[in-house]
């Protein structure tokens, strides 16, 4: 039995409003740190392979500035934010005032990785108590850790628990980008929230939906 | 120079062979481990990118062999010496197994790079198959390309450049 192979168009629609609410508030929580206006798309969510995950994240050769989040509680689940660097760059620059920060010279400054985490730790706790508020479940977060590094090799991190399940990842994507950007269809930052696969079901029971109707 | 040379290149939990001259590549090896499994006189090579160290973790059915070190090596052999190889000139290298992230706690996930290339070794010692060379651990990404011609596997990693093995 394959978890993926139940799941309905009306599910999916929920995982949607998940994604919509948490990055959300994550949203909002970035626009305020750094005194930007930061727009969310409408989040998608999507059956993918794995190697179809990592190409719409970039490819897999892509680097990346990422946060790295263990969900734990009642619906276990792996969470990431994902920076191009040139965005990682400007976002660094801004928070500790130094406007020569780059991500492209290692080593990287000790303030730089605390102010990665520390933005990343800001982003998942919103993120994460607007879910727990939402699904009125249990959730907490591990201490985010960051990487920056390849795409495909941060990514996977977040295959690790499901792929004994599937060769499937169900993923609710959430793009970021800054409202005065000239070209309004750039992204200039991702969330990604891979639930473990016990999870799913937990999360539609929370709202009252079933698994296998 | 060969300029009819094909790059094929390897998935996560996939597995492929190339004979000269092409090469074949895996890319953003994290915790993953990607075993070169080659024949030199025969020119011929085969690459698995591992993700888990065992298929007793499988709780998918029919499961993806090559997902998992002691069923994708296996495999792959078996597939080699259909297409030529011979059984006793198989050699190998492999590449990845990093710890991409640094948790304070000893979260059992965070150590499944490690895990990866000790089961990689033990399925290759098991087949009687030579480890030549490897590049793993560590807390860096890495894309790999080995060259069935030269036996030369070439390791890029964002950090430190390009490195062979």
């Amino acid at each position: 039995m394959n978890f993926i192979d139940k799941i309905s168009s009306e599910q999916l629609d929920i995982l949607k409003e998940i994604g919509n609410i948490g990055a959300g508030h994550a949203a909002t929580a970035l626009s305020m740190m750094l005194n930007k206006k930061i727009d969310m798309k409408v989040p998608s969510v999507r059956i993918m392979t794995f190697d179809e995950m990592i190409d719409m994240a970039g490819g897999a050769e892509n680097v990346v500035a990422s946060v790295y989040l263990r969900i734990e509680g009642e619906a276990p689940s792996n969470m990431f934010f994902v920076l191009p660097l040139t965005q990682g760059n400007k976002y660094i620059q801004q928070l500790i005032c130094d406007p020569n920060f780059s991500f492209d010279n290692p080593p990287y400054d000790e303030m730089a990785i605390s102010a990665l985490q520390e933005l990343g730790n800001i982003l998942a706790s919103n993120y994460i108590s607007s879910l727990s508020d939402f699904t009125g479940l249990d959730l907490h977060s591990s201490v985010p850790a960051v990487c920056v590094d390849m795409l495909g090799a941060i990514i996977s991190y977040g295959f690790i628990e499901l792929s004994a399940f599937s060769d499937y990842v169900i993923v609710i994507d959430t793009a970021l980008n800054e409202a005065n950007d000239d070209n309004a269809r750039s992204v200039d930052g991702h969330f990604f929230l891979i639930p473990d696969p016990e999870s799913f079901e937990i999360m539609f029971h929370s709202l009252g939906v079933a698994l296998n109707e | 120079m060969n300029n009819s040379q094909q790059i094929v290149k390897v998935g996560i939990a996939d597995m492929n062979i190339v004979k000269a001259p092409d090469a074949i590549r895996t890319s953003g090896l994290g915790s993953c481990v990607g075993v070169v499994i080659y024949d030199s006189l025969q020119s011929i090579a085969g690459l698995v990118h591992v993700m888990l160290p065992d298929s007793s973790l499988s709780r998918n059915d029919p499961i993806n062999l090559a997902k998992y070190a002691d069923t994708g090596i296996k495999e792959l052999v078996s597939i080699m010496i259909k297409h030529g190889a011979r059984k006793l000139s198989l050699k190998a290298k492999i590449a990845g197994g990093a710890q991409m992230f640094q948790f304070s706690s000893g979260n059992e996930l965070m150590r499944i790079g490690p895990r990866n290339v000790e089961a990689v070794k033990k399925q290759l010692s098991t087949l009687h198959i030579a480890l030549m060379g490897e590049d793993v651990g560590g807390n860096s990404g890495r894309t790999i390309e080995f060259d069935p011609k030269t036996g030369v596997l070439q390791i890029r990693t964002v950090n430190k450049g390009i490195s062979y093995l």
